[in-house]
């Protein structure tokens, strides 16, 4: 294995950051696809559209603040708020009058939703691609254990724990959240006891879409922004909850590491073919555990 | 089945229909002779998912891996191994068939979404391997100019073959589906297991549906092939396979017809609707929302409804 000896420490250990970091704005969008798969039982094609919408409205943002560092961190709050307010209009107007139909229905429907979104960013934003910057303080790199990670990385290294605390308290801690809980597990149950069901429905989606914006708005530094982002991040993200079990957020944190960290390792093995083993790894994991590695909802 | 009436209007119809389609080439302009071709090899595709999806119920995500498998291992064949069209064109679909075995004996002991994601994932390592051997497969660029035989150079040439080959498929998946093998595949989808109860091998069923529509999706392939004379790996890319997705739910999942109506939809949309607007996607996003509030069943699903009284048994199909 002579690749292998080629293989320094400090070049594994800067690339599992990089795969780290990347797995955590994998993570933030995909729990808010799994969340909605989990109380809502849709499987929202239209995640990664909103995922984009996040990422344009934090250019956006950015941009109307010009030098001012502030615009980041605004619109880190603002543009994942925008995207609930989409979502809770698509939700309240469309979706909330088909939660009886079977999946193909909803899935053929979400994917509709996902081709006029895509329009709609066209429209507002148009074709070209878009960039945005850092503030300074998130510039530049720092160290961790001797190598040079750059601090954006660092940062989403915090975030992402965050994100899955912050998940975590709200279905554990909060009243809506342990509604939200039972909702998934049995809607009927819960709609005997009283609870207006139509309204947890509603919050569980923005709360998705909240995630699903986050993300975007985290990821707008690292790349640039085009109409095909939705198309990358949704077949991940649904891969992700997949091997994660379905509605599981857990299961969505567990996935994102193992599948942005599998890419990032694979750069050092098969630079080429690096792209192969995140998908390789979801085969290996759905053939050992059908059902997704932690308890599935669905 | 059907009273004698109904199998007689259709036929008259399909050969009404059969009759326009051997004269357009003479009469229409070129373009317009291209965008038939195009319906016919979509066409085909979209039907060949309905034999899983529409028949068997089987959450088939990524059957474009099967077309573009097709239409890669004829253009491969041809280019890189020097093999004769016919024989690369023969072999193509088996080599589809032999994908949809392999794929489809991995993911047949998963249900539902769990099925359609492994399938996605398998499909998706075959559109990487496309994309990055490029020594072999020219990657990103797709290979182009396949040399065909002559009478293929031409747009009519390819026309004719290619409605030759789009009758030949309709006829077997006709076939297919009114056989004892396609009533149980479809008894399987209403009740797998009541199915299995009787006796009934569900899996290997499944799995023999799945080889014939990769076989099939296969043939479109080479069609593909046949009428551009290129490949790329687009056509292995999972989100295309969302469009022939589309395209079956859109003219009826439970029909014969329904996927040829919604391929041919989709590709007079695309091809006219983009003259006038760089919105057009938007257009059939709109059109899929009002379809899915006001015809769930999709254009044909309807269509059949209005001619066809229901089964007093309420057979669930």
């Amino acid at each position: 294995m002579e690749f292998l000896q080629q293989i320094t420490f400090d070049a594994f250990l800067s690339q599992l950051l990089v795969g780290l970091s990347r797995a955590m704005i994998l993570f933030i969008v995909s729990a808010g696809l799994s969340f909605i798969l989990g109380v809502l039982r849709v499987p929202n094609v239209a995640h990664g559209s909103l995922y984009m919408i996040g990422a344009f409205a934090a250019y956006s943002i950015t941009n109307a603040f010009g030098s001012n560092p502030a615009g980041f961190w605004v619109a880190l709050v603002v543009a994942p708020l925008i995207v609930a307010l989409v979502g809770l209009v698509f939700e309240r107007v469309l979706l909330s009058h088909l939660y009886q139909r079977e999946h193909l229905m909803l899935i053929l429907f979400t994917f509709a939703t996902m081709l006029i979104l895509n329009d709609l960013v066209k429209m507002v934003w148009g074709a070209e691609y878009r960039s945005v910057n850092a503030p300074a303080v998130l510039a530049g790199s720092v160290d961790v254990f001797g190598v040079s990670v750059p601090r954006y990385n660092a940062f989403l290294l915090v975030i992402g724990p965050l994100v899955a605390l912050g998940m975590w308290l709200f279905t554990a801690k909060t009243k809506i959240g342990k509604i939200a809980r039972a909702a998934a597990v049995d809607r009927e149950m819960v709609g005997v006891l009283g609870i207006n069901v139509s309204w947890i429905f509603a919050i569980a989606f923005m709360i998705g879409c909240v995630l699903a914006g986050l993300g975007g708005a985290l990821v707008a530094p690292t790349l640039s922004l085009t109409l095909g982002m939705d198309h990358t991040i949704i077949i991940e993200a649904f891969l992700i909850v997949t091997i994660g079990g379905l509605g599981n957020i857990w299961g969505a944190l567990i996935g994102a590491l193992l599948f942005g960290v599998t890419q990032s390792l694979g750069l050092l093995v098969l630079p080429q073919f690096a792209v192969v083993f995140p998908y390789a790894a979801v085969v290996i994991v759905l053939l050992l555990r059908p059902t997704g590695l932690l308890k599935s909802v669905w | 089945m059907f009273t004698d009436i109904i199998e007689t209007r259709w036929l008259v119809v399909a050969l009404g229909v059969l009759a326009s389609l051997l004269g357009a080439p003479f009469i229409a302009p070129e373009f317009y002779t291209y965008v038939l071709t195009l319906i016919f090899v979509t066409a085909i595709l979209a039907m060949s998912l309905n034999l899983v999806l529409g028949y068997g119920g089987i959450y088939q995500f990524h059957h474009a891996a099967f077309y573009g498998v097709g239409a890669y291992a004829a253009a491969l064949g041809i280019t890189k191994m020097g093999m004769p069209v016919w024989l690369a064109f023969i072999l193509a679909p088996l080599i589809a068939a032999f994908a949809g075995l392999v794929i489809g004996w991995f993911c047949i002991r998963l249900t539902r979404l769990y099925f359609g994601m492994l399938q996605i994932s398998l499909g998706s390592l075959i559109w990487v391997i496309v994309l990055r051997w490029s020594a072999f497969t020219s990657g990103d660029d797709g290979i182009h100019g396949i040399p065909l035989p002559a009478p293929l150079e031409t747009i009519n040439g390819a026309y004719f073959l290619n409605l030759a080959i789009a009758l030949g498929c309709l006829v077997a998946m006709y076939f297919v589906i009114r056989s004892p093998f396609g009533a149980t595949l479809q008894a399987i989808r209403d009740n797998a297991a009541r199915c299995e109860a009787v006796g009934i091998n569900v899996r290997n069923h499944q799995l023999a549906a799945i080889v014939i529509a990769a076989f099939f999706g296969g043939i479109a392939g080479v069609m593909f092939v046949v009428l551009e004379r290129s490949v790329f790996p687009g056509m292995l890319f999972w989100s295309f396979s969302l469009d022939v997705f589309v395209m079956c739910l859109l003219g009826g999942w439970f029909t014969f017809a329904g996927p040829m109506v919604g391929a041919a939809l989709v590709i007079l949309l695309r091809t006219f609707a983009s003259r006038y607007t760089e919105y057009w996607t938007l257009l059939l996003g709109v059109i899929l929302i009002l379809l899915i509030f006001f015809l769930p069943e999709g254009i044909m699903g309807f269509v059949s409804a209005r001619f066809k009284p229901r089964e007093p048994d309420g057979g669930a199909a």
